[in-house]
Protein backbone atom coordinates (compact mmCIF):
# COMPACT_ATOMS: atom_id res chain seq x y z
CA UNK A 1 0.00 0.00 0.00
CA UNK A 2 1.32 3.54 -0.63
CA UNK A 3 1.42 5.91 1.90
CA UNK A 4 1.42 9.78 1.76
CA UNK A 5 0.95 12.38 4.83
CA UNK A 6 -2.24 14.01 3.48
CA UNK A 7 -4.15 13.08 0.45
CA UNK A 8 -6.42 15.80 -1.07
CA UNK A 9 -9.29 15.01 -3.08
CA UNK A 10 -10.15 17.75 -5.46
CA UNK A 11 -8.02 19.94 -7.02
CA UNK A 12 -10.20 23.21 -7.56
CA UNK A 13 -9.81 26.01 -5.43
CA UNK A 14 -10.55 24.37 -2.31
CA UNK A 15 -8.24 21.47 -2.87
CA UNK A 16 -5.40 23.49 -4.47
CA UNK A 17 -5.30 25.94 -1.76
CA UNK A 18 -5.57 23.17 0.87
CA UNK A 19 -2.90 21.29 -0.73
CA UNK A 20 -0.72 24.65 -1.08
CA UNK A 21 -1.11 25.58 3.08
CA UNK A 22 -0.25 21.99 3.82
CA UNK A 23 2.76 21.50 1.53
CA UNK A 24 4.22 24.88 2.51
CA UNK A 25 3.96 23.63 6.03
CA UNK A 26 5.99 21.31 5.41
CA UNK A 27 4.09 18.01 5.04
CA UNK A 28 4.19 16.03 2.15
CA UNK A 29 0.16 16.01 -0.14
CA UNK A 30 -0.59 14.23 -2.93
CA UNK A 31 -3.54 15.53 -4.62
CA UNK A 32 -5.97 13.73 -6.44
CA UNK A 33 -8.90 14.53 -9.11
CA UNK A 34 -10.72 13.06 -11.29
CA UNK A 35 -10.53 15.47 -13.93
CA UNK A 36 -7.63 15.61 -16.83
CA UNK A 37 -6.96 19.07 -15.74
CA UNK A 38 -6.55 20.55 -12.18
CA UNK A 39 -8.50 23.68 -11.25
CA UNK A 40 -11.96 22.64 -10.71
CA UNK A 41 -14.19 25.45 -12.00
CA UNK A 42 -11.62 27.90 -11.73
CA UNK A 43 -10.93 28.15 -15.73
CA UNK A 44 -14.41 28.59 -16.48
CA UNK A 45 -14.52 32.13 -14.49
CA UNK A 46 -13.63 34.01 -16.75
CA UNK A 47 -14.81 37.31 -15.26
CA UNK A 48 -12.95 39.50 -12.62
CA UNK A 49 -13.55 38.40 -8.52
CA UNK A 50 -15.26 40.24 -5.69
CA UNK A 51 -13.16 40.55 -2.10
CA UNK A 52 -10.33 42.39 -1.17
CA UNK A 53 -6.79 42.47 -2.42
CA UNK A 54 -5.33 39.62 -0.16
CA UNK A 55 -9.02 37.23 -1.58
CA UNK A 56 -7.24 38.06 -5.54
CA UNK A 57 -10.26 40.59 -5.86
CA UNK A 58 -10.66 42.26 -9.61
CA UNK A 59 -8.16 39.23 -11.08
CA UNK A 60 -9.82 36.48 -13.41
CA UNK A 61 -10.41 33.12 -11.71
CA UNK A 62 -8.68 31.64 -14.88
CA UNK A 63 -5.33 33.17 -13.81
CA UNK A 64 -6.48 32.60 -10.14
CA UNK A 65 -6.27 29.06 -11.08
CA UNK A 66 -3.34 29.41 -13.15
CA UNK A 67 -1.57 31.29 -10.23
CA UNK A 68 -2.01 28.36 -8.16
CA UNK A 69 -1.25 25.54 -10.33
CA UNK A 70 2.19 27.77 -10.80
CA UNK A 71 2.17 27.74 -6.85
CA UNK A 72 1.81 23.73 -6.69
CA UNK A 73 4.54 23.41 -9.35
CA UNK A 74 6.81 25.35 -6.95
CA UNK A 75 5.97 23.87 -4.05
CA UNK A 76 6.66 20.24 -5.89
CA UNK A 77 3.37 18.85 -4.97
CA UNK A 78 2.43 15.23 -6.45
CA UNK A 79 -0.94 15.82 -8.21
CA UNK A 80 -2.68 12.95 -10.11
CA UNK A 81 -4.87 13.57 -12.76
CA UNK A 82 -7.46 10.95 -14.10
CA UNK A 83 -7.61 9.93 -10.38
CA UNK A 84 -11.12 8.81 -8.87
CA UNK A 85 -11.32 8.41 -5.60
CA UNK A 86 -13.84 5.68 -4.94
CA UNK A 87 -14.03 5.09 -1.42
CA UNK A 88 -12.52 5.77 2.46
CA UNK A 89 -11.76 3.08 4.57
CA UNK A 90 -10.51 2.80 8.03
CA UNK A 91 -10.69 6.68 8.16
CA UNK A 92 -7.41 6.78 6.45
CA UNK A 93 -6.94 4.46 3.43
CA UNK A 94 -8.30 6.21 0.20
CA UNK A 95 -9.50 3.84 -2.62
CA UNK A 96 -8.31 5.39 -6.12
CA UNK A 97 -8.50 4.25 -9.13
CA UNK A 98 -6.12 5.55 -11.67
CA UNK A 99 -6.50 6.21 -15.54
CA UNK A 100 -9.69 3.98 -15.41
CA UNK A 101 -7.66 0.84 -15.25
CA UNK A 102 -5.47 0.75 -12.15
CA UNK A 103 -6.81 0.44 -8.64
CA UNK A 104 -4.83 1.80 -5.82
CA UNK A 105 -4.99 2.69 -2.32
CA UNK A 106 -3.17 4.85 -0.36
CA UNK A 107 -2.65 5.49 2.93
CA UNK A 108 -3.01 8.93 4.49
CA UNK A 109 -2.45 10.52 8.03
CA UNK A 110 -5.09 12.95 7.26
CA UNK A 111 -7.78 13.51 4.16
CA UNK A 112 -8.95 16.37 3.02
CA UNK A 113 -11.77 16.21 0.95
CA UNK A 114 -12.66 19.18 -1.74
CA UNK A 115 -15.22 17.35 -4.02
CA UNK A 116 -17.06 20.03 -4.70
CA UNK A 117 -20.91 20.45 -5.40
CA UNK A 118 -23.13 19.24 -8.18
CA UNK A 119 -25.46 21.18 -10.08
CA UNK A 120 -29.30 20.73 -9.21
CA UNK A 121 -31.79 20.11 -11.85
CA UNK A 122 -35.44 21.33 -12.12
CA UNK A 123 -37.82 18.77 -14.12
CA UNK A 124 -40.83 19.66 -16.56
CA UNK A 125 -42.23 18.51 -19.68
CA UNK A 126 -39.19 18.37 -22.44
CA UNK A 127 -36.32 18.43 -19.85
CA UNK A 128 -34.71 15.54 -21.52
CA UNK A 129 -34.57 17.14 -24.50
CA UNK A 130 -31.10 17.84 -26.45
CA UNK A 131 -30.84 21.84 -24.94
CA UNK A 132 -31.64 21.56 -21.63
CA UNK A 133 -28.89 21.90 -19.16
CA UNK A 134 -26.93 22.94 -16.05
CA UNK A 135 -25.95 26.82 -16.58
CA UNK A 136 -22.73 25.09 -15.35
CA UNK A 137 -22.66 23.17 -18.61
CA UNK A 138 -23.01 25.73 -20.93
CA UNK A 139 -20.01 27.29 -18.88
CA UNK A 140 -18.00 24.68 -19.66
CA UNK A 141 -18.70 24.51 -23.37
CA UNK A 142 -18.36 28.10 -23.85
CA UNK A 143 -15.52 29.40 -21.82
CA UNK A 144 -13.75 25.52 -21.70
CA UNK A 145 -14.61 24.49 -25.07
CA UNK A 146 -15.26 27.11 -26.65
CA UNK A 147 -18.72 25.95 -28.71
CA UNK A 148 -21.80 27.97 -28.69
CA UNK A 149 -24.65 25.77 -27.11
CA UNK A 150 -27.02 27.50 -28.58
CA UNK A 151 -28.40 31.04 -29.89
CA UNK A 152 -30.82 32.02 -28.49
CA UNK A 153 -31.14 31.29 -24.59
CA UNK A 154 -33.81 30.77 -21.57
CA UNK A 155 -31.61 30.85 -17.86
CA UNK A 156 -33.69 29.49 -15.18
CA UNK A 157 -32.74 30.51 -12.14
CA UNK A 158 -31.05 34.33 -11.10
CA UNK A 159 -28.28 33.62 -8.03
CA UNK A 160 -25.02 34.48 -9.46
CA UNK A 161 -24.31 31.47 -10.97
CA UNK A 162 -27.36 31.97 -13.70
CA UNK A 163 -26.74 35.82 -13.75
CA UNK A 164 -23.23 34.67 -14.49
CA UNK A 165 -23.61 32.27 -16.91
CA UNK A 166 -26.01 34.75 -18.62
CA UNK A 167 -23.53 37.37 -18.70
CA UNK A 168 -20.90 34.88 -20.57
CA UNK A 169 -23.25 33.49 -23.05
CA UNK A 170 -23.62 37.10 -24.49
CA UNK A 171 -19.67 37.37 -24.09
CA UNK A 172 -20.06 34.70 -26.23
CA UNK A 173 -22.32 35.87 -28.93
CA UNK A 174 -25.63 34.49 -27.85
CA UNK A 175 -29.12 35.43 -27.35
CA UNK A 176 -30.58 35.73 -23.81
CA UNK A 177 -34.25 35.88 -24.34
CA UNK A 178 -35.23 35.97 -20.75
CA UNK A 179 -33.83 34.91 -17.35
CA UNK A 180 -36.94 33.47 -15.16
CA UNK A 181 -36.44 33.27 -11.18
CA UNK A 182 -39.29 31.30 -9.41
CA UNK A 183 -38.80 34.02 -6.30
CA UNK A 184 -40.58 36.85 -6.15
CA UNK A 185 -37.00 38.78 -6.03
CA UNK A 186 -33.65 38.14 -7.77
CA UNK A 187 -31.36 36.34 -6.20
CA UNK A 188 -27.67 37.58 -7.55
CA UNK A 189 -25.76 40.85 -6.87
CA UNK A 190 -27.52 43.33 -8.00
CA UNK A 191 -24.53 44.56 -10.17
CA UNK A 192 -24.26 41.74 -11.68
CA UNK A 193 -28.24 41.68 -13.09
CA UNK A 194 -27.49 44.98 -13.86
CA UNK A 195 -24.88 44.43 -16.70
CA UNK A 196 -27.18 41.45 -17.92
CA UNK A 197 -29.92 44.13 -17.99
CA UNK A 198 -28.78 47.05 -19.70
CA UNK A 199 -27.44 44.23 -22.45
CA UNK A 200 -30.99 44.37 -22.99
CA UNK A 201 -32.17 40.68 -21.23
CA UNK A 202 -35.61 40.81 -19.32
CA UNK A 203 -35.82 39.27 -15.81
CA UNK A 204 -39.60 37.35 -14.82
CA UNK A 205 -39.36 37.23 -11.27
CA UNK A 206 -42.11 35.08 -10.12
CA UNK A 207 -41.75 32.76 -13.09
CA UNK A 208 -40.71 29.38 -13.91
CA UNK A 209 -40.53 27.13 -17.33
CA UNK A 210 -43.44 24.87 -17.40
CA UNK A 211 -42.43 23.16 -20.64
CA UNK A 212 -40.18 22.82 -23.22
CA UNK A 213 -41.49 21.87 -26.69
CA UNK A 214 -39.25 20.28 -29.87
CA UNK A 215 -38.87 16.97 -32.08
CA UNK A 216 -35.23 16.05 -31.45
CA UNK A 217 -33.83 19.48 -29.83
CA UNK A 218 -35.36 22.38 -28.24
CA UNK A 219 -37.33 24.50 -30.24
CA UNK A 220 -39.18 26.45 -27.74
CA UNK A 221 -40.13 27.28 -24.18
CA UNK A 222 -43.25 28.07 -22.03
CA UNK A 223 -42.67 30.47 -19.22
CA UNK A 224 -45.40 30.90 -16.52
CA UNK A 225 -45.84 33.18 -13.69
CA UNK A 226 -46.36 31.46 -10.35
CA UNK A 227 -48.77 32.10 -7.37
CA UNK A 228 -47.48 33.57 -4.00
CA UNK A 229 -47.66 29.94 -3.53
CA UNK A 230 -45.69 28.92 -6.06
CA UNK A 231 -48.00 27.48 -8.01
CA UNK A 232 -48.53 28.33 -11.83
CA UNK A 233 -51.12 30.88 -12.84
CA UNK A 234 -53.18 30.12 -15.34
CA UNK A 235 -53.46 32.24 -18.43
CA UNK A 236 -49.96 33.80 -17.84
CA UNK A 237 -48.11 31.37 -20.07
CA UNK A 238 -45.49 32.78 -22.34
CA UNK A 239 -43.99 31.09 -25.40
CA UNK A 240 -40.47 32.03 -26.02
CA UNK A 241 -38.75 31.26 -29.43
CA UNK A 242 -35.04 29.72 -27.52
CA UNK A 243 -33.02 26.87 -28.48
CA UNK A 244 -30.98 26.16 -25.41
CA UNK A 245 -32.68 26.27 -21.51
CA UNK A 246 -30.01 26.46 -19.12
CA UNK A 247 -31.04 25.63 -15.31
CA UNK A 248 -29.27 27.73 -12.59
CA UNK A 249 -31.50 26.15 -9.72
CA UNK A 250 -28.68 25.53 -6.86
CA UNK A 251 -25.84 23.03 -6.14
CA UNK A 252 -26.27 20.71 -3.77
CA UNK A 253 -22.59 19.37 -2.21
CA UNK A 254 -20.88 16.09 -3.15
CA UNK A 255 -20.49 14.17 0.30
CA UNK A 256 -20.69 10.95 -0.70
CA UNK A 257 -16.79 9.90 0.26
CA UNK A 258 -17.69 11.72 3.69
CA UNK A 259 -20.83 9.87 4.50
CA UNK A 260 -19.63 6.29 3.00
CA UNK A 261 -16.76 7.25 5.30
CA UNK A 262 -18.66 7.57 8.47
CA UNK A 263 -18.30 11.34 8.57
CA UNK A 264 -21.51 12.79 10.46
CA UNK A 265 -24.23 14.14 8.58
CA UNK A 266 -25.88 17.41 9.18
CA UNK A 267 -28.81 19.29 7.39
CA UNK A 268 -28.07 23.03 6.30
CA UNK A 269 -30.74 24.00 3.75
CA UNK A 270 -29.07 27.37 3.17
CA UNK A 271 -25.65 25.95 1.98
CA UNK A 272 -27.32 23.07 0.10
CA UNK A 273 -28.50 20.59 2.03
CA UNK A 274 -27.35 17.16 3.58
CA UNK A 275 -23.24 18.50 5.13
CA UNK A 276 -20.60 17.05 7.06
CA UNK A 277 -20.63 18.28 10.11
CA UNK A 278 -17.32 20.02 10.80
CA UNK A 279 -15.75 21.84 13.44
CA UNK A 280 -14.27 25.55 12.88
CA UNK A 281 -11.01 23.68 11.99
CA UNK A 282 -12.64 22.17 9.17
CA UNK A 283 -12.07 18.97 10.55
CA UNK A 284 -15.35 16.70 10.87
CA UNK A 285 -16.35 14.02 13.06
CA UNK A 286 -13.47 11.63 12.35
CA UNK A 287 -10.43 13.53 13.23
CA UNK A 288 -8.35 12.59 10.21
CA UNK A 289 -10.63 13.64 7.31
CA UNK A 290 -11.13 17.19 6.76
CA UNK A 291 -13.15 19.30 4.98
CA UNK A 292 -12.99 22.63 2.57
CA UNK A 293 -15.48 24.64 0.10
CA UNK A 294 -18.44 23.33 -1.37
CA UNK A 295 -18.87 19.94 0.03
CA UNK A 296 -18.71 21.60 3.45
CA UNK A 297 -21.42 23.93 2.02
CA UNK A 298 -22.18 25.83 -1.05
CA UNK A 299 -20.39 28.92 -1.79
CA UNK A 300 -18.47 30.77 -3.92
CA UNK A 301 -14.58 30.56 -4.99
CA UNK A 302 -13.27 33.30 -2.75
CA UNK A 303 -14.76 31.44 0.63
CA UNK A 304 -13.29 28.06 -0.74
CA UNK A 305 -9.65 29.05 -1.18
CA UNK A 306 -10.47 30.60 1.86
CA UNK A 307 -11.84 27.37 3.54
CA UNK A 308 -8.97 25.16 1.36
CA UNK A 309 -5.87 27.43 3.76
CA UNK A 310 -7.73 26.58 6.83
CA UNK A 311 -7.77 22.90 6.29
CA UNK A 312 -4.37 22.80 4.96
CA UNK A 313 -3.03 24.60 7.87
CA UNK A 314 -5.15 22.88 10.20
CA UNK A 315 -4.19 19.50 9.05
CA UNK A 316 -0.79 20.04 8.88
CA UNK A 317 -1.06 21.61 12.39
CA UNK A 318 -2.26 18.41 13.71
CA UNK A 319 0.57 16.56 12.18
CA UNK A 320 3.00 18.79 14.06
CA UNK A 321 4.08 20.57 11.24
CA UNK A 322 3.61 23.91 12.47
CA UNK A 323 4.12 25.25 16.21
CA UNK A 324 0.53 26.31 18.27
CA UNK A 325 1.70 30.25 18.00
CA UNK A 326 2.47 30.08 13.85
CA UNK A 327 -1.00 28.21 13.71
CA UNK A 328 -2.84 30.55 15.33
CA UNK A 329 -1.45 33.61 13.45
CA UNK A 330 -2.36 31.74 9.49
CA UNK A 331 -5.24 30.14 10.85
CA UNK A 332 -6.78 33.43 12.60
CA UNK A 333 -5.89 35.67 9.23
CA UNK A 334 -7.41 33.44 6.92
CA UNK A 335 -10.69 33.37 9.24
CA UNK A 336 -10.61 36.94 9.09
CA UNK A 337 -10.19 37.21 5.22
CA UNK A 338 -13.34 34.93 5.56
CA UNK A 339 -15.65 36.73 7.96
CA UNK A 340 -14.76 39.52 5.53
CA UNK A 341 -16.14 37.38 2.50
CA UNK A 342 -19.48 36.19 4.76
CA UNK A 343 -20.42 39.87 5.31
CA UNK A 344 -22.96 42.34 4.10
CA UNK A 345 -26.88 41.07 3.24
CA UNK A 346 -25.45 38.29 1.21
CA UNK A 347 -22.75 36.96 3.37
CA UNK A 348 -24.14 37.29 6.48
CA UNK A 349 -26.70 34.69 5.84
CA UNK A 350 -24.26 31.84 5.39
CA UNK A 351 -22.11 33.38 8.08
CA UNK A 352 -25.10 32.06 9.85
CA UNK A 353 -25.40 28.74 8.44
CA UNK A 354 -21.46 28.11 9.03
CA UNK A 355 -21.98 29.04 12.23
CA UNK A 356 -24.78 27.02 13.13
CA UNK A 357 -22.79 23.79 12.19
CA UNK A 358 -19.60 24.57 13.84
CA UNK A 359 -21.91 25.54 16.86
CA UNK A 360 -23.71 21.89 16.42
CA UNK A 361 -23.58 20.06 19.22
CA UNK A 362 -22.78 16.58 18.68
CA UNK A 363 -23.93 14.74 21.51
CA UNK B 1 -44.38 44.45 -22.09
CA UNK B 2 -42.84 46.47 -19.22
CA UNK B 3 -43.89 49.65 -18.18
CA UNK B 4 -42.09 52.57 -16.83
CA UNK B 5 -44.69 51.32 -13.70
CA UNK B 6 -42.36 48.07 -13.78
CA UNK B 7 -38.77 49.91 -13.72
CA UNK B 8 -39.81 51.60 -10.41
CA UNK B 9 -40.05 48.30 -8.96
CA UNK B 10 -36.31 48.66 -9.04
CA UNK B 11 -33.36 46.30 -8.73
CA UNK B 12 -34.47 42.89 -7.65
CA UNK B 13 -37.24 42.61 -10.19
CA UNK B 14 -36.01 44.74 -13.09
CA UNK B 15 -32.38 43.63 -12.71
CA UNK B 16 -31.53 47.31 -12.97
CA UNK B 17 -31.59 49.85 -10.00
CA UNK B 18 -34.01 52.64 -10.38
CA UNK B 19 -33.41 56.18 -10.51
CA UNK B 20 -35.05 56.38 -6.78
CA UNK B 21 -32.78 54.20 -5.77
CA UNK B 22 -29.74 55.47 -6.49
CA UNK B 23 -31.00 58.73 -5.34
CA UNK B 24 -31.40 57.20 -2.01
CA UNK B 25 -28.11 55.49 -2.31
CA UNK B 26 -24.99 57.31 -0.70
CA UNK B 27 -23.06 55.31 -3.04
CA UNK B 28 -24.41 57.14 -6.23
CA UNK B 29 -23.76 60.86 -7.28
CA UNK B 30 -24.03 62.16 -10.33
CA UNK B 31 -21.62 64.77 -11.29
CA UNK B 32 -22.95 68.54 -10.94
CA UNK B 33 -23.41 69.74 -15.08
CA UNK B 34 -21.09 72.61 -13.95
CA UNK B 35 -17.76 70.62 -13.00
CA UNK B 36 -15.17 70.40 -15.36
CA UNK B 37 -13.26 67.52 -15.33
CA UNK B 38 -14.70 64.04 -15.74
CA UNK B 39 -15.60 61.74 -12.53
CA UNK B 40 -15.95 58.13 -11.75
CA UNK B 41 -19.85 57.36 -11.16
CA UNK B 42 -20.81 54.62 -8.73
CA UNK B 43 -24.05 52.13 -9.18
CA UNK B 44 -23.16 49.91 -6.19
CA UNK B 45 -25.88 49.47 -4.25
CA UNK B 46 -26.26 46.79 -1.96
CA UNK B 47 -23.16 46.25 -0.13
CA UNK B 48 -20.93 43.39 -1.15
CA UNK B 49 -18.08 42.66 0.09
CA UNK B 50 -15.75 44.43 -2.28
CA UNK B 51 -12.86 47.09 -2.51
CA UNK B 52 -10.84 47.20 -5.86
CA UNK B 53 -12.71 50.91 -6.44
CA UNK B 54 -11.11 51.83 -3.63
CA UNK B 55 -7.34 50.20 -3.80
CA UNK B 56 -7.14 50.92 -7.57
CA UNK B 57 -7.38 54.66 -7.29
CA UNK B 58 -4.78 56.40 -7.41
CA UNK B 59 -5.71 59.50 -5.61
CA UNK B 60 -7.33 57.83 -2.96
CA UNK B 61 -10.43 59.51 -4.23
CA UNK B 62 -12.84 56.44 -3.80
CA UNK B 63 -13.67 55.54 0.12
CA UNK B 64 -15.03 51.85 0.95
CA UNK B 65 -13.12 51.76 4.29
CA UNK B 66 -12.38 48.94 6.90
CA UNK B 67 -15.88 47.38 6.81
CA UNK B 68 -15.84 45.65 3.75
CA UNK B 69 -19.49 45.98 2.92
CA UNK B 70 -19.30 49.68 3.15
CA UNK B 71 -20.83 51.27 0.05
CA UNK B 72 -18.11 53.17 -2.02
CA UNK B 73 -17.92 56.45 -2.47
CA UNK B 74 -16.62 59.31 -4.96
CA UNK B 75 -14.98 62.34 -3.22
CA UNK B 76 -15.44 64.55 -6.61
CA UNK B 77 -12.84 67.02 -4.76
CA UNK B 78 -10.04 64.05 -5.38
CA UNK B 79 -11.47 62.58 -8.66
CA UNK B 80 -9.40 62.68 -11.69
CA UNK B 81 -11.10 60.87 -14.31
CA UNK B 82 -8.51 58.91 -15.00
CA UNK B 83 -10.85 55.65 -15.38
CA UNK B 84 -8.75 53.20 -13.65
CA UNK B 85 -11.71 52.37 -11.00
CA UNK B 86 -13.47 51.85 -14.22
CA UNK B 87 -11.59 48.48 -15.06
CA UNK B 88 -10.82 48.00 -11.92
CA UNK B 89 -14.68 47.32 -10.36
CA UNK B 90 -15.26 43.67 -10.93
CA UNK B 91 -18.99 44.38 -10.69
CA UNK B 92 -18.34 46.55 -13.93
CA UNK B 93 -20.84 49.25 -11.84
CA UNK B 94 -18.71 52.08 -12.44
CA UNK B 95 -18.13 54.61 -15.64
CA UNK B 96 -16.73 58.08 -16.12
CA UNK B 97 -19.68 60.95 -16.96
CA UNK B 98 -18.91 65.03 -17.75
CA UNK B 99 -22.08 67.06 -18.76
CA UNK B 100 -21.59 69.58 -22.08
CA UNK B 101 -17.93 68.48 -22.41
CA UNK B 102 -18.43 69.96 -25.69
CA UNK B 103 -21.62 71.55 -27.03
CA UNK B 104 -24.94 70.04 -26.20
CA UNK B 105 -22.55 66.85 -25.86
CA UNK B 106 -21.73 65.36 -22.82
CA UNK B 107 -19.26 62.43 -22.21
CA UNK B 108 -19.13 58.79 -20.88
CA UNK B 109 -16.20 56.50 -20.26
CA UNK B 110 -17.97 53.10 -19.86
CA UNK B 111 -16.72 49.21 -19.15
CA UNK B 112 -17.47 47.12 -22.16
CA UNK B 113 -16.30 43.73 -22.53
CA UNK B 114 -18.37 42.36 -25.58
CA UNK B 115 -16.52 42.00 -29.28
CA UNK B 116 -16.07 43.23 -31.65
CA UNK B 117 -15.60 46.19 -30.46
CA UNK B 118 -16.74 49.75 -31.84
CA UNK B 119 -13.94 51.36 -33.78
CA UNK B 120 -12.98 55.63 -32.95
CA UNK B 121 -15.35 57.86 -34.83
CA UNK B 122 -18.55 55.06 -35.27
CA UNK B 123 -22.30 55.75 -34.34
CA UNK B 124 -23.24 53.54 -31.88
CA UNK B 125 -26.77 53.35 -30.33
CA UNK B 126 -26.47 54.34 -26.29
CA UNK B 127 -28.70 52.65 -24.23
CA UNK B 128 -30.42 53.71 -20.18
CA UNK B 129 -29.93 51.32 -17.29
CA UNK B 130 -32.98 48.42 -19.23
CA UNK B 131 -31.20 48.30 -22.39
CA UNK B 132 -33.42 50.29 -24.20
CA UNK B 133 -32.29 52.50 -27.17
CA UNK B 134 -32.10 56.44 -26.20
CA UNK B 135 -30.25 58.04 -28.84
CA UNK B 136 -26.79 57.57 -31.09
CA UNK B 137 -23.48 58.56 -29.40
CA UNK B 138 -19.82 58.77 -30.96
CA UNK B 139 -17.19 56.86 -30.59
CA UNK B 140 -14.70 59.46 -29.11
CA UNK B 141 -11.79 56.34 -27.85
CA UNK B 142 -11.74 53.07 -27.35
CA UNK B 143 -9.14 52.21 -24.69
CA UNK B 144 -7.23 48.26 -23.76
CA UNK B 145 -4.92 48.53 -22.30
CA UNK B 146 -2.72 45.77 -19.93
CA UNK B 147 -3.30 47.07 -16.39
CA UNK B 148 -7.19 46.89 -17.49
CA UNK B 149 -7.09 43.06 -18.02
CA UNK B 150 -8.78 42.45 -20.52
CA UNK B 151 -12.23 44.76 -19.72
CA UNK B 152 -12.38 47.86 -22.47
CA UNK B 153 -13.26 50.95 -21.73
CA UNK B 154 -15.16 52.64 -24.67
CA UNK B 155 -15.30 56.89 -24.31
CA UNK B 156 -18.52 58.43 -26.27
CA UNK B 157 -20.31 61.84 -26.83
CA UNK B 158 -24.05 61.70 -26.42
CA UNK B 159 -26.82 64.47 -26.01
CA UNK B 160 -27.02 65.82 -23.01
CA UNK B 161 -30.84 65.81 -23.04
CA UNK B 162 -29.93 61.73 -21.79
CA UNK B 163 -27.34 62.53 -19.63
CA UNK B 164 -28.19 60.89 -16.07
CA UNK B 165 -30.16 58.10 -18.26
CA UNK B 166 -27.24 56.75 -20.49
CA UNK B 167 -25.16 54.14 -19.02
CA UNK B 168 -23.96 52.26 -21.91
CA UNK B 169 -23.70 51.04 -25.40
CA UNK B 170 -25.73 48.55 -27.50
CA UNK B 171 -23.84 45.37 -28.43
CA UNK B 172 -22.79 45.64 -31.84
CA UNK B 173 -23.54 42.49 -34.34
CA UNK B 174 -20.89 40.33 -34.76
CA UNK B 175 -18.32 40.59 -37.98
Amino acid sequence: MEEREVVVIGAGPAGLSAALEAARAGAHVLLVDENSKPGGQLFKQIHKFFGSHEHRAGVRGIDIGTQLLEEAERLDIEVWLDAEACGIFNTTDVWIVRNKEKSVTVRAKRIILATGAVENSVNFPGWSLPGVMGAGAAQTMINLHRVLPGQKILMVGSGNVGIIVSYQLLQAGADVKAVVEAAPRLGGYGVHTAKVRRAGVPFYTSHTVLEARGTDHVESATIVQLDDKWKPIPGTEKELDVDTICIAAGLTPLVELAFAAGCEPLYSPLLGGMVPWHDRSMATSIPTIYLAGDISGVEEASTAMEEGRMAGLSAAYSLGYVDRETYAVGFDAAEKRMLALRSGMFGQKRRDAKAAIVGHSRG
Amino acid sequence: METKDTYEKGLKITGAPSLDELHASPCYQLPPKERRALAAVIECIEGIPCNPCETSCPVGAITVGDEITNLPVVDFEKCTGCGICVAACPGLAIYLKKYEFKENLSYIAFPFEYLPLPPEGATVQMVDRYGEYVCDGTVLRVVKIKRMDRTTVVHVSYPNDYYERVVNMKRLPAN
